[in-house]
């Protein structure tokens, strides 16, 4: 079973003060830590476990900068047997990321592809079942368990609620993987040092047919901060000082 | 000129609220680009939802077909296209939930109408379409344009913007021949698994001790257990302290998990994604405890301390310990 991942490097924002550009048009990125998206790991280990149950390679492709070569090279430590880097286009929105996967995966052998659910920057949640509708494949999104039996993907899909879905798709198809699919694997330095004498392939657009390198649907024209609602009343003072608020108002609130 | 049409999300026999809320956005829409809003139902025996549709939007299209009784996208995404060429609609909405995100995208490509996905306010802007997204986890909002285009496709998230009441209209229900031709083997729904009923049921507790992956390791969960106990209240956690194992899926709150409207909510080391706000929002006081003092919770809580919680947690517990609070 040979099986392609599409993965992304992304800034780590979660706890990290956040400036804007001065156009306006993005975040700075200069004193942000960049790491694999969350999502992809999942899809990497799952893929991982897949090969070592039917055989076959996991070839690992990101579209990215040549930073992006350090979590294709963790892919690798993970397990992954290939990586492929693509040119990043100047600009880009989910669809065009679509269409440039599109024409890297159409050149490998592969039985299944695997995606994130979404990007932890961007988080389109677009380019996997995008990707499935350009290269004539069906896909599930959101997978959250994979059985593979006869040519086919039994999956289970995360609804809303704590309901799942249970369907089976025929293969080759496009999954959507889901956070908490599997379990995260500590990834040694000596993985990683032997990763880093694999080779990662560099491919241009042109390379392998993009001629169009521009936005296909949506542009950014500015971002700005989320405007603030209501804030939280801050408490403030020395921990035991806090706390002996905090207590008071828990007292009050319970009733 | 083409309609706006909303797609109606249903399950298991019932409307779901996101259906509404994408009503209410988009009679502001048909308003403002002087056309009418239409509701595509797809789906088998669907006459009272039809009806219930009816009493809030001009028009309620369905298509009754066997085989749209559970949500297949494939099947769903034949009916929409065939639907689209028909009727040119200039906007179709859809729910950014795991019924839209399976479709919206290869619905796009199919029709080749551009898609904007995870809207948290959308408007048109001469001919285009302009929305509002939540990037970075939360951190910042983006102002998107779309490109012209004779129709567009956006998925709207859930629980941002008004319902659409029950109304006094009476939108003229139309059945459409279905654009079906059977069933699909290249994707089948085989059926629905309901979440295990187990142990402490969370959305009965008045208390709530909620971790998330800011608390950095399992090894901190049983002085939040006791915290809770301390406090007559119950552990809860986000989506990320499932996802690593800290704790068992039933006490996840999120749009995932479980939706909770404790007295007390008491959120630790949680960032507020929208995906976990959606689902305690409702508690009667908030508090939030983070050491960021910009995470996003902090603009849902009622109370915050910017701190790292091990320095406020092991007091509260003990101070709060015997006392009947």
């Amino acid at each position: 079973m040979n099986i392609v991942v599409c993965v992304k490097r992304v800034p780590k924002t979660a706890e990290a003060d956040i400036f804007i550009e001065k156009d306006g048009k993005d975040i700075k990125k200069d004193n942000l830590v960049f790491a694999l998206n969350d999502w992809d790991g999942y899809a990497v280990r799952e893929a991982v476990a897949l090969k070592e149950k039917f055989g076959g390679e996991v070839v690992v492709v990101s579209i990215g900068p040549e930073e992006a070569k350090e979590v294709l090279t963790r892919c690798l430590a993970m397990g992954a047997d290939r990586a492929l880097r693509i040119e990043e286009p100047p600009s880009s929105d989910a669809c065009l990321i679509a269409q440039i996967l599109s024409q890297a995966i159409k050149t490998q052998p592969f039985d299944l592809i695997l995606t994130g659910v979404q990007a932890e920057d961007d988080g389109w949640g677009q380019v996997g079942v995008a990707l499935a509708q350009i290269l004539g494949l069906p896909h599930a999104s959101i997978v959250n368990r994979i059985e593979i039996e006869d040519g086919k993907a039994k999956v289970k899909r995360e609804l809303e609620g704590g309901l799942e879905e249970l369907l089976e798709v025929k293969l080759p198809a496009v999954l959507t993987i889901q956070t908490g699919i599997n379990e995260p694997k500590y990834v040694s330095l000596s993985a990683i040092l032997e990763a880093e004498e694999k080779e990662t392939k560099e491919l241009g657009l042109e390379e392998i047919g993009v001629t169009h390198k521009e936005p296909l649907h949506t542009t950014i024209e500015q971002v700005s901060f989320p405007p603030v609602g209501k804030m939280a009343e801050i408490l403030k003072g020395s921990p035991e000082e806090v706390v002996g608020q905090l207590t008071e108002i828990i007292k009050k609130k319970k009733g | 000129m083409g309609e706006i049409f909303v797609l109606v999300e249903h399950r298991q026999g019932k409307i779901r609220d996101i259906t509404y809320e994408m009503i209410g956005l988009g009679e502001n829409l048909a308003n403002q680009k002087r056309t009418s809003l239409t509701a595509l139902l797809l789906g088998q025996d669907v006459k009272t939802m039809a009806e219930d549709l009816s009493s809030r939007v001009s028009k309620v299209l369905v298509v009754d077909d066997e085989n749209l009784r559970n949500f297949n996208s494939v099947l769903y995404q034949q009916a929409l296209s065939s639907l689209i060429s028909k009727y040119q609609p200039i906007l179709l909405l859809i729910g950014h939930s795991a019924f839209g995100m399976d479709l919206a995208p290869s619905l796009s490509i199919e029709t080749d109408l551009p898609l904007v996905t995870d809207c948290i306010g959308l408007w048109f802007e001469n001919e285009k379409l302009k929305a509002i997204r939540s990037i970075y986890g939360g951190k910042v909002n983006a102002s998107v344009s779309l490109k012209e285009s004779r129709g567009y496709i956006a998925t709207i998230r859930p629980g941002v913007f008004a319902p659409k009441p029950v109304g006094e209209k009476k939108g003229a229900i139309i059945m459409e021949h279905s654009p079906l031709k059977g069933a699909t083997d290249i994707k089948k729904f085989i059926e629905y698994i309901e979440a295990p009923i187990t142990g402490e049921d969370i959305t009965q507790a008045e208390i709530l001790v909620s971790v998330g992956q800011g608390i950095g390791g399992p090894e901190h969960i049983p002085m939040f257990e006791e915290l809770a106990k301390n406090l007559g209240g119950t552990i809860a956690c986000s989506r990320p302290v499932v996802d690593r194992n800290w704790l068992p899926k039933e006490r996840q709150v999120g749009i995932s998990g479980k939706t909770v409207k404790p007295k007390i909510y008491i959120a630790i080391g949680i960032s507020g994604a929208f995906q976990h706000v959606t689902a305690m929002q409702g508690s009667e006081t908030i508090i939030a405890i983070n050491k960021d003092p910009r995470a996003p919770i902090f603009s849902v809580a009622d109370y915050g301390i910017v701190d790292d919680f091990k320095n406020v947690i092991p007091i509260l517990k003990e101070k709060v310990k015997g006392q009947t609070l």
